[in-house]
């Protein structure tokens, strides 16, 4: 028996939020994910929801196998999260929080792609106010670059809702697939959410402009609902193999140069989201259970890695590498909690990331995608580089930067010690999480071959920092910015428009300049000619003359008549 | 983790000593050198043929890194800008809203 519809309680919460202050609204904000929680698992395993609007038939509620595991998973990064965040004051931050998380939680349950669009607006709208909140001039301008992108990619999906529509006559969000143009359309708005290449500036842009507690929440929830959506409509799509080992590997390279380390994380997000790509592209039931475990897993390690840069974020107000170092003597609690995290996606044997990663690997191998599966090696690898060394490295190793430090508030400790835990124990005992997939599969993580092969990968990663760092050949972090994408629609449209504006302006001036010229010399010439102060048909003539025209004129008429 | 530390205030931290940063790295390097030594003794399952080749994860791990990073160096020549590329554009702008609120 449903007692409400689980999005609704996040924005009931929401409204609460607004009214409510201190411990009380503390206290109610934790309560919700956990109440949250139950409600669904007293929904059970699976349920339907059909109601009727303006003569479509729409699925509000949708729970079947895939979509109640993404709706744990929301629910436990909204705790985690708000627990991360109940330091904070700032109301606008909690409710705009508790009404995104409402709308990535009812954008995994909806069952029809009109109830997903209204949930994927929402989710859009509220997430840019996590990043708004930081209240600078940055912000502000990535936020409307981030709203525009994520306003697009659901005015894409109403377009491909419509075209689907009228293609099948249903509005059910199933299966969809490539063959039509509603597909196509589709495809390109979970696209741009899930982070594709060339979409992908959006997550690079605006995570690391958000508040240190917003990037934690906006790690969890978009693109993993963009996952899910894929894994609905698209499982054994072919192109998203290509596109998913794309994105593990770009990524990679600008992750080694980035030098504001809540950057590099947002680049390993893709790099992680092209791993769960290349398992929904492949659809076979272990890479499909490989891609939903593996974004159950990088919810939490993320979580933890983007919760450990926000601690220091909030601690030292700086994020970038060329500033940090040294903090392990003043943080040493936050420092274990990283690397934890950074051991977790580097996907070390015990840590969560191993029993996941190695399932799409697999299944890469198992059909035949030979040059995927060395892509996604060659990731494997980066991704120990740029997450695994670089983040815990140059925060709170590297040059000792004297920087003023102490541990952060003990929410924030509670919250990343939560998700650590979590990190090791489905490293662990990954049964628990493996019984949770949508599809019937036995696979075996530890085994010694994966086991050995994952640590010689790791360890000789390692050796490559090592060797680099001894040698002096490591990229040194440097005060800068890298051009991406965003390049052409920051910098190449702009000045284009500048540009044109500057050639166009004096243009415009010289060819009015010139039309009135000629209308001056011409038209107001002639008039000043002859109406003028000396014109002939204004001087002063006497009445005399005028009598005489006259005359002159009837005669000439009297003539006239009688000819 | 390798580095050389200075001594900020009077306490000593375990990375300031350069014999634990040397220990550490020994320890390291025993632990790469048995990782390898493994791949003679325990019988790896084979799923692809260029998994034949003795130690080939720590040959890839280690080329596919070094690779990795002096690429990322090059491509800096070509990627890297001020901090304040963009926002310096953004700046020259006349009408300008001062904060998102």
């Amino acid at each position: 028996m449903i007692d409400i519809h689980p999005s609704l309680l996040f924005f009931f919460a929401a409204v609460l939020a607004c009214v409510l202050r201190g411990h009380v609204r503390s206290a109610m904000m934790l309560a919700v994910p956990v109440f949250g929680a139950l409600n669904l698992w007293q929904i059970g395993g699976s349920l339907t929801l059909t109601t009727s609007f303006l003569g479509y038939t729409l699925e509000p509620l949708r729970i079947d196998d895939l979509s109640i595991l993404f709706g744990y998973l929301f629910h436990l990064a909204a705790f985690i999260a708000i627990i991360f965040s109940l330091h904070v004051k700032d109301t606008v931050q909690h409710v705009s929080a508790l009404t995104y998380i409402g709308s990535a939680i009812g954008a995994v349950f909806a069952g029809d792609l009109l109830t997903l669009f209204i949930f994927w607006e929402i989710m859009a709208v509220s997430s840019a106010f996590l990043i708004w909140a930081r209240r600078s001039d940055r912000s502000y301008h990535s936020a409307m670059r981030y709203l525009i992108i994520h306003v697009l990619s659901g005015v894409l999906l109403l377009a491909g809702a419509l075209f689907i529509f009228r293609d099948t006559g249903s509005l059910a969000f199933n299966e969809i697939g490539l063959g039509t143009t509603g597909g196509w359309l589709v495809f390109i708005a979970f696209g741009i959410k899930a982070a594709f290449p060339f979409f992908h500036n959006w997550l690079t842009d605006a995570y690391p402009e958000s508040t240190p507690t917003g990037a934690v929440f906006l790690s969890a929830f978009t693109t993993k609902a963009a996952v899910y959506a894929l894994a609905r409509g698209y499982a054994g799509t072919e192109i998203l193999i290509y596109i998913g080992a794309a994105m593990t590997c770009f990524p990679i390279f600008y992750a080694v140069i980035e030098n504001d380390l809540r950057r590099v994380l947002a680049y390993s997000m893709i790099n992680q989201i092209g791993f769960m790509v290349v398992g929904i592209g492949i659809g076979t039931a272990l890479a499909v259970n490989g891609a939903v475990a593996h974004a159950f897993n990088d919810v939490i390690f993320k979580g933890l890695l983007f919760m450990a840069m926000g601690a220091v974020l909030h601690v030292t107000g700086r994020m970038n590498g060329s500033d940090l170092g040294g903090l392990y003597k003043k943080m040493p609690i936050t420092t274990i909690l990283c690397i934890v995290g950074a051991a977790s996606i580097s996907a070390f044997p015990l840590f969560s990331g191993f029993v996941s990663k190695s399932m799409v690997m697999s299944a890469a191998l198992k059909e035949g995608y030979d040059w995927v599966w060395i892509c996604l090696l060659f990731a494997s690898a980066g991704v120990f580089h740029h997450a695994g060394i670089k983040i815990p490295y140059f925060a709170f190793f590297a040059h000792d930067a004297n920087i003023k430090a102490k541990e952060p508030p003990f929410n924030m400790l509670v919250a990343m010690g939560i998700a650590a835990v979590l990190c090791v124990a489905i490293g662990c005992y990954p049964h628990v999480l493996y019984n949770m997939l949508p599809n019937e599969y036995e696979y075996t993580a530890y085994d010694t071959t994966h086991v050995l092969a994952q640590l010689q990968i790791l360890f000789f990663s390692a050796m490559a920092f090592v060797w680099l760092n001894l040698k002096g050949l490591y990229p040194p972090e440097l005060p800068s910015i890298n051009i991406d994408i965003e390049w052409f629609y920051r910098r190449v449209i702009p000045c284009s428009v500048r540009c044109g504006l500057a050639m166009a302006v004096p243009a415009y001036k010289a060819t009015t300049g010139f039309i009135t010229g000629l209308f001056r010399k011409v038209v107001i010439g002639n008039l000043l000619r002859h109406h003028g102060e000396h014109g002939v048909l204004s001087r002063a003539w006497p009445i005399g003359s005028m009598v005489l025209w006259v005359a002159v004129l009837l005669c000439l008429y009297i003539i006239l008549y009688h000819v | 983790m390798a580095s050389k530390k200075k001594n900020p205030s009077g306490k000593t931290y375990f990375f300031d000593k350069q014999e634990n940063i040397n220990l550490v790295l020994r320890v390291f390097y025993v632990l790469c050198a048995l990782l390898f030594a493994a791949d003679f003794v325990i019988n790896r399952e084979i799923y692809h043929s260029w998994e034949k080749l003795p130690g080939f994860y720590a040959i890839f791990g280690f080329v596919a890194c070094v690779l990795l990073v002096l690429a990322a160096t090059q491509m800096r020549k070509v990627l890297m800008r001020d901090e304040d590329y963009y926002t310096k554009q953004e700046d020259a702008k006349p009408t300008k809203k001062k904060d998102g609120k």
